[in-house]
């Protein structure tokens, strides 16, 4: 059943819908249903989560009579920034996921963010799939803020992701979605997996195994699933960044999710102009890389890679 | 005047990025005034230009104070301004959301944290700032309610009003707000121009600026001293939407006594020309802001009210 969350009139002829599909058992429901929101599409340019939501609606209804509870899927926060190629909000340029609680009162983007926070308050879980960006590629992994570990990471460790990362909190942070819904008691996943622009069907599908494992564990889904894969978990202190010294092209030396050792040779930094090396990038550390950059062009300063050490 | 570059990025495709600051006088770290972090803040430019050949008129005059220096760097990000894009060129994050800036950290972060490491102990930290939603306002010196704000301070800009709101969550990791915490006393200053010039306000802006600094006892520079400020909450004004899309007909401008009741805008149908919408003022007040779009979203912001009853 397809349902309009939010909706806002855009001056030329069309609405601005946010729009959720809600799958539920054939009449069977008590009111007690348990209830797992998949939210996807807040950053444009992220498209790891379209899979997600078609593969886990095609899966469910192979075997729908295996629906035990209620599926609210919600492919695009931001349809305007998926359609138009564009990160942020078209016409605001502003990052949704800064927007969070939002405001009945406010602007259009934070009256979009409240209406969105109302829909979502209450599921039993929310998994809220970002694709990092498009210069960096990630393994499928849970972001968990250290505020709400306790919760959130026997839900994380249900997801069939590799890694767990708990990171510290930041202020900045809590206008996320995330934050937002788990400061009012509605446990949030962020999913980050993949790279912006692009789909990659492997990690979909791995992400996918996991969805059906929490529904499973939440009462959601009666149907057999397969035992997610143990995670690593990880805090802040054991993620060693590499930035770039130097602008060019970087070419990478090394394969994403491979352990590296110090000293070995993570890429270059080149010059097309002159053809010569700019910066040679070696491991600092013995690790796995976990983040590696996937667009070639940077400036001083361009996050290349992540070490889990 | 020094000519200084605080900052330097390197690039393979461009001259390297400099960010240049312009220091007057000798002697403790008094004021420093921040134009565009944003490559759209044309205007903001413009006044630090404007601000920076006065600066140097009063110093061959012997105006800055001894024993006091003021420093003031136009532009945070050439390189978006040079292309015409808001945010960072190559990955679209605002520099104005990565303070105090981290030298080790991603591109942004290293610049906020070359231009910060050099500002953060000036007594007084001025911003010319812009809005993100395009509109105009009454020119205003606008601050973060935090432990560290001086709103008192501030009416000796001598503009019409102080405007003060609650920190958000995402407000930490701006310029305003880290001088603030580094023990700034730090104002932003708001016109109603940003990707275009408006000389009006800008020379408002400016001239509230040296009033600003005459009666701290940093310059010495006599002109009209301005409005007695009045300080406004940001949750007192009174926020008009629009309940329809469409054109938007503007009637009434920032600065303007409205009654409640009153016509201040209408929505049009941009097919049919007819009128969708008439936007009626709800209380009596005057008009802080307007939103300046030609056409517009349903749920947006069109105005923002004073209220007022004292209005004859």
């Amino acid at each position: 059943m397809i349902q309009t969350i939010a909706s806002v009139g855009l001056p030329i002829d069309e609405p601005l819908m946010i729009r959720k599909n809600r799958l539920m058992p054939d009449n069977r429901l008590n009111g007690k249903e348990k209830r797992i929101s998949v939210v996807t599409g807040t950053h444009g340019d992220e498209l790891e989560g379209q899979y997600v939501c078609y593969e886990l609606q095609r899966r469910i209804r192979e075997s729908y009579s295996c629906l035990t509870g209620i599926v609210d899927i919600y492919p695009a926060l931001n349809p305007l920034g998926i359609d138009s190629l564009t990160r942020g909000i078209p016409g605001f340029d502003l990052d949704m996921n800064r927007l969070f609680p939002g405001a009945q009162n406010g602007s259009m983007p934070e009256y979009i963010a409240s209406q969105i926070i109302a829909d979502l308050s209450g599921s039993d879980a929310v998994i809220d799939i970002h694709a990092s960006n498009i210069f960096l590629e990630e393994i499928p992994q849970v972001r968990i803020n250290e505020l709400s570990k306790g919760t959130l990471i026997p839900l994380a460790k249900k997801l069939n992701v590799d890694y767990i990362w708990v990171h510290s909190a930041a202020t900045v942070l809590e206008s996320t979605l995330a934050y937002s819904l788990n400061m009012i008691g509605t446990p949030t996943l962020v999913v980050e997996m993949g790279v912006g622009m692009r789909i990659a069907k492997k990690f979909g599908d791995q992400l996918v195994d996991g969805i059906f494992a929490l529904m499973k564990e939440l009462g959601i889904w009666s149907g057999e699933v397969g035992e997610p894969k143990e995670p690593i978990i990880s805090d802040d202190g054991e993620v060693m960044f590499i930035n770039a010294g130097s602008s060019g092209v970087f070419l990478p030396a090394v394969e994403h999710w491979k352990n590296v050792r110090v000293g070995d040779h993570i890429g270059d930094i080149l010059n097309p102009l002159t053809g010569e090396i700019n910066e040679t990038i070696t491991a600092q550390a013995d690790g796995i890389v976990f983040t590696l950059r996937e667009y070639p062009i940077v400036s001083e300063g361009s996050l290349i890679a992540r070490i889990l050490v | 005047m020094e000519e200084k570059t605080l900052f330097e990025l390197g690039s393979v495709y461009r001259e390297n990025m400099r960010i240049k600051a312009y220091t007057f006088g000798k002697g403790e770290h008094s004021a420093c005034v921040v134009g565009a972090t944003r490559g759209n803040e044309v205007q903001q430019v413009y006044m630090c230009s404007k601000l920076i050949a006065i600066f140097e008129q009063l110093e061959k005059k012997g105006k800055i104070s001894g024993g006091k220096s003021v420093m003031v760097i136009p532009c945070v990000n050439p390189h978006s301004m040079n292309i015409g894009k808001r945010f960072w060129s190559a990955d679209n994050t605002d520099i104005n959301r990565m303070f105090p800036g981290y030298n080790l950290g991603e591109t942004t972060q290293r610049i906020a944290d070359g231009v910060f490491r050099h500002i953060n102990d000036y007594e007084y930290g001025i911003q010319f700032a812009s809005f993100y939603l395009q509109g105009s306002f009454i020119p205003h010196v606008r601050m973060m309610k935090t432990e560290n704000e001086y709103a008192e301070l501030a009416k000796d800009f001598g503009l019409p009003y102080v405007y003060r709101r609650r920190a958000k969550p995402y407000d930490t990791t701006t310029l305003n707000y880290n001088w603030q915490i580094w023990g700034t006393k730090a104002f932003s200053i708001y016109t109603n121009a940003t990707d275009s010039i408006d000389d009006d306000s800008a020379a408002e802006a400016v001239n509230a600026v040296l009033t600003f600094l005459n009666k701290r006892g940093i310059i010495r520079y006599h002109c009209h001293e301005g409005y007695l400020s009045r300080l406004i909450e940001g949750h007192v004004l009174v926020n008009v939407k629009a309940e329809t899309p469409g054109f938007f007909v503007r009637y009434a401008d920032v600065n303007a006594r409205v009654r409640e009741g009153e016509l201040l805008a209408e929505i049009t149908d941009p097919y049919t020309g007819r009128v969708l919408d008439q936007v009626i003022s709800p209380v009596n007040g005057i008009v802080f802001f307007h939103a300046s779009q030609p056409v517009i979203y349903s749920n947006t912001s069109l105005y923002r009210i004073i209220p007022s009853d004292d209005l004859v």
